[in-house]
């Protein structure tokens, strides 16, 4: 007999609930402080120097609007591949998706030099450049995601949630497409400049967006005390691991290609063997602890089974995507631009890979706090939208999701 | 005048050109144009300057040629004659030493291999194709008709995005609010600045035009930096191209830069 | 009771009234802002450029065209150009007295503070009158004397040159 899975709003009244919200809020007060601060005094406050442009706060930025397009995956899989085990996960993946996306503009908008200049950006439009294509993917896509949103929320409009997810599904490619673009299309940079850092973005883009997307998931069963099921959970946390290895393949084939090259031998020197701080984040961080832990434990037998092991996983990835970002963004700009091949350069602005002068950068406490105000503004849309619209089914036990699955079992 | 006083003779050749007065004084203006008023500035070269009231057109292209071997390794005077000409290097008080804006920045190289050491001044390359401004969001950063690149700061909106993809790091952010400023160089907090070429001094003067780092260099009497028209083949900086060549710095990038350098 | 309600209603009425009528009660004329003088007349006729009122009303619209002109096309005749503004309505440092735009004399900031509008013109462009000694690029500047110099007053030309000359290199 086929179980109807209904959707329901969170019904919690309690300490709880208002508590997160409250601490959510502070966050993001203490936040706009920290953006006051920087915008009124000048960036010279911050750690971001005229060697280092983009600090935390791009960090921060880039990861919530790549892990955003990724959140909407789990939605596509169900509307765009008919993976009926996913259908009923789609109103809050597209949910976080937009949550997410605006966490992520608002910690970049507010870094700006200017950002009383916001209307100029949506005037003045230089199509030539990634940036102004990426202004209108973002809010088309905000656009979009509400749209299909509705359709899967109105009944009426459920006959149009296929072409809906068609449509994000498209447009959330582009738009990862022009994120990762951003970095590859400059050519003056050794770390960056690479066709492969568009697809590179997309396959962490899966990975992050999932890996949020189960914290998510986890915390709002869990402290609704709705049922999730180990079918929905297992699903979700092996494909978590197939995106985490995926990642690892894009940046082995991306830093193989770069060691191929004569001329970016120097900038994969750096990134791998005698950059410091990068080095460390790098092997440590991104690769270790971001990537080769968590895959080993979802895919342990035993281990992947546990419900804090898949939680712990997923938070090692997000904090690992978090400082593959670092040092994509910050570990690129430290390495200094190779002017004259083959000389020892010193310079007032310092200039010359030669001389092992990498340019130094300390994240700085207000661009930090910018950047963490942007992840509560995410959870913030989150966690009120699901309290006003019917976004969680009421139960995601295995029965509910799929009878043949837990008749098996039997 | 002689028609008055013969009105006869004015009758009789009233189309007739005197050839022969009209070679004389074609050939004294012509001598007189090629008077060296200064050295290097001759006559006919100072109704070269536009206007001020005409738009700049594609017919010029500014550059610089910058003789390294007359480029001297302590001397900055080309920095200080910026700083001085366009009002930073001493404004920007809260600022970390590398946060402050460096429009233009001396540069000491040795070959690895040689041991070769040569110094020179690096700015604002004001490329043909520059990547500045292919990646300006709104359209600040910009390239002039007569090859100057500019950022307009009414509409920079302090992404940075141009400072990351200059290849030659000419850029500068400005991280805190700025007082006295000089007319010729609004420049100001939160917005993206660099080199202009002394627009303001080429818009007046246009072929005679000295920038400052040119001028700060010519009183040192190094004479290192030749200002002039890429695109007018008579300009001296056309003709010491043409006679000795010049290399661009990251040519492999193919941006066609203005500013060419010799003994690099 | 009733009449007590009544009563208390018309009241109620009454004051309510004489609150929204109290604006027609002030002063005819509100106070206009002081906006000093200018340093010097255009012509005989005419004290700026254009007329007074065709400027009160259109400067704005007048200094967006001329920006666009100047930065993207070179253009920098003196008849709108913001400098010159600045040079006949604002006083220089060596008049005695240095008027930035955050003080209410400065020409622009009087106006403009009285009418509430916000302009960000002065972040990035000089306030003030800079004497420049121009010197024709084929006569060599006169080297600065070396002197200890503190920036205490506005940085003027002159003394940018010293500081310059100290090395100051940032």
């Amino acid at each position: 007999m086929k179980q109807k899975i209904y959707f329901r709003e969170v019904l919690n009244n309690g300490t709880g609930y208002y508590g997160l919200l409250a601490l959510l809020l502070a966050v993001i007060l203490v936040g706009m402080g920290a953006t006051y601060y920087m915008e009124h005094h000048g960036h010279y406050v911050t750690g971001m120097n005229n060697q280092i442009v983009w600090g935390t706060p791009h960090v921060f930025a880039v990861f919530l609007i790549v892990a955003a397009s990724g959140a909407l995956n789990i939605a596509s899989i169900g509307s765009v591949f008919n993976k009926k085990l996913y259908k009923p996960l789609a109103p809050l993946s597209g949910l976080l998706a937009i949550a997410l996306l605006a966490g992520g503009l608002a910690v970049l908008v507010l870094d700006l030099g200017r950002p009383d200049r916001l209307i100029v950006a949506m005037t003045y439009y230089n199509f030539k450049s990634i940036f102004a294509w990426n202004i209108i993917l973002y809010t088309g896509f905000m656009a979009i995601v509400i749209v299909y949103l509705w359709t899967m929320l109105e009944h009426k409009m459920n006959g149009y949630t296929k072409t809906a997810g068609f449509i994000a599904f498209i447009w959330r490619l582009a738009l990862t497409t022009g994120t990762g673009s951003i970095f590859g299309f400059l050519v003056a940079r050794e770390a960056y400049d690479a066709a492969i850092m568009a697809p590179m973005f997309i396959i962490m883009s899966f990975s992050f967006g999932l890996a949020i997307f189960l914290l998510v998931l986890m915390a709002a069963y869990r402290w609704t005390d709705r049922a999730l099921g180990d079918v929905i959970l297992f699903h979700l946390k092996n494909l978590l691991g197939v995106f985490a290895a995926a990642v690892l393949y894009f940046v082995l084939v991306f830093h193989l290609t770069n060691l191929y090259a004569a001329g970016h031998s120097g900038v994969e020197r750096f990134i791998l063997l005698d950059g410091g701080i990068y080095t460390k984040l790098f092997w440590i961080g991104h690769i270790l602890l971001g990537n080769l832990l968590p895959i080993a434990m979802l895919f342990h037998p035993t281990v992947g089974k546990s419900r804090a092991a898949i939680a712990w996983a997923s938070i090692l990835i997000i904090v690992g995507g978090l400082i593959q970002m670092y040092v994509i963004i910050i570990g690129g700009q430290a390495y200094p631009l190779n002017l004259f091949p083959g000389m020892d350069v010193v310079s007032s602005f310092n200039d010359g890979p030669a001389s092992g002068l990498a340019h130094s950068y300390t994240p700085s406490t207000p661009e930090f706090l910018l950047g963490i105000a942007g992840i509560a503004i995410a959870l913030l849309l989150v966690a009120v939208a699901v309290k006003v619209l019917r976004f969680l089914p009421e139960s995601l036990d295995d029965a509910t999701v799929d009878p043949h699955a837990s008749a098996a079992k039997d | 005048m002689i028609q008055k006083h013969d009105p006869q003779m004015h009758q009789s050749q009233p189309h007739e050109i005197d050839s022969a007065r009209r070679k004389f004084l074609g050939g004294s203006a012509g001598a007189l144009a090629g008077v060296a008023i200064a050295p290097g500035v001759l006559l006919s070269q100072v109704a070269l300057a536009k206007p001020a009231d005409q738009a700049v057109s594609s017919d010029n292209r500014w550059g610089m040629l910058i003789d390294t071997n007359k480029c001297d390794k302590g001397c900055d005077a080309c920095v200080r004659g910026c700083q001085t000409e366009n009002g930073w290097g001493s404004n920007e008080t809260h600022s970390a030493e590398t946060q402050t804006a460096q429009w233009i920045r001396k540069v000491e190289l040795r070959d690895k291999n040689t041991g070769h050491a040569t110094s020179l001044p690096l700015m604002c390359q004001h490329c043909e194709h520059p990547p500045c401004v292919d990646v300006c969001p709104t359209g600040a950063s910009f390239r002039r008709e007569d090859g100057i690149v500019l950022v307009d700061k009414h509409i920079c909106i302090g992404c940075r995005y141009c400072m990351m993809a200059c290849p030659y790091k000419a850029r500068s952010f400005i991280h805190e609010a700025l007082q006295d400023q000089l007319p010729v160089a609004p420049r100001g907090k939160g917005t993206v600045e660099s080199c202009t070429l002394c627009v303001h001094r080429v818009d007046k003067d246009g072929e005679n035009a000295v920038p400052a780092c040119a001028e700060a260099c010519n009183s040192e009497g190094h004479e290192a930096f030749v200002f002039g028209d890429l695109n007018n083949p008579e300009s001296r900086i056309s003709q010491e191209l043409a006679k000795h060549g010049g290399t661009q710095i990251r040519a492999d990038l193919g941006l066609n830069v203005a500013i060419r350098y010799r003994g690099i | 009771m009733a009449v007590m309600l009544r009563n208390l209603r018309s009241l109620l009425l009454l004051a309510g009234m004489t609150l929204l009528a109290l604006p027609l009660t002030a002063q005819s004329g509100t106070p206009l802002p002081d906006v000093p003088e200018a340093t010097k007349r255009f012509s005989e006729t005419q004290g700026c450029v254009e007329p007074t009122e065709d400027m009160r009303k259109n400067h704005m619209k007048m200094m967006l065209h001329k920006r666009d002109q100047t930065m993207h096309e070179g253009i920098r005749t003196p008849q709108h150009s913001l400098e010159e503004c600045i040079n006949c309505h604002v006083p220089g440092d060596d008049s005695g007295k240095i008027v930035r735009i955050d003080s209410k004399d400065h020409f622009c900031a009087s106006c403009h503070s009285y009418a509430g509008v916000t302009i960000d013109c002065f972040e990035c462009h000089a306030d003030r009158p800079v004497k420049k000694t121009e010197f024709h690029p084929l006569v060599a500047k006169p080297s600065p004397h070396h002197a200890e110099a503190t920036s205490t007053g506005p940085v003027t030309t002159g003394t940018l040159e010293i500081l310059a000359e100290e090395g100051k290199l940032q």
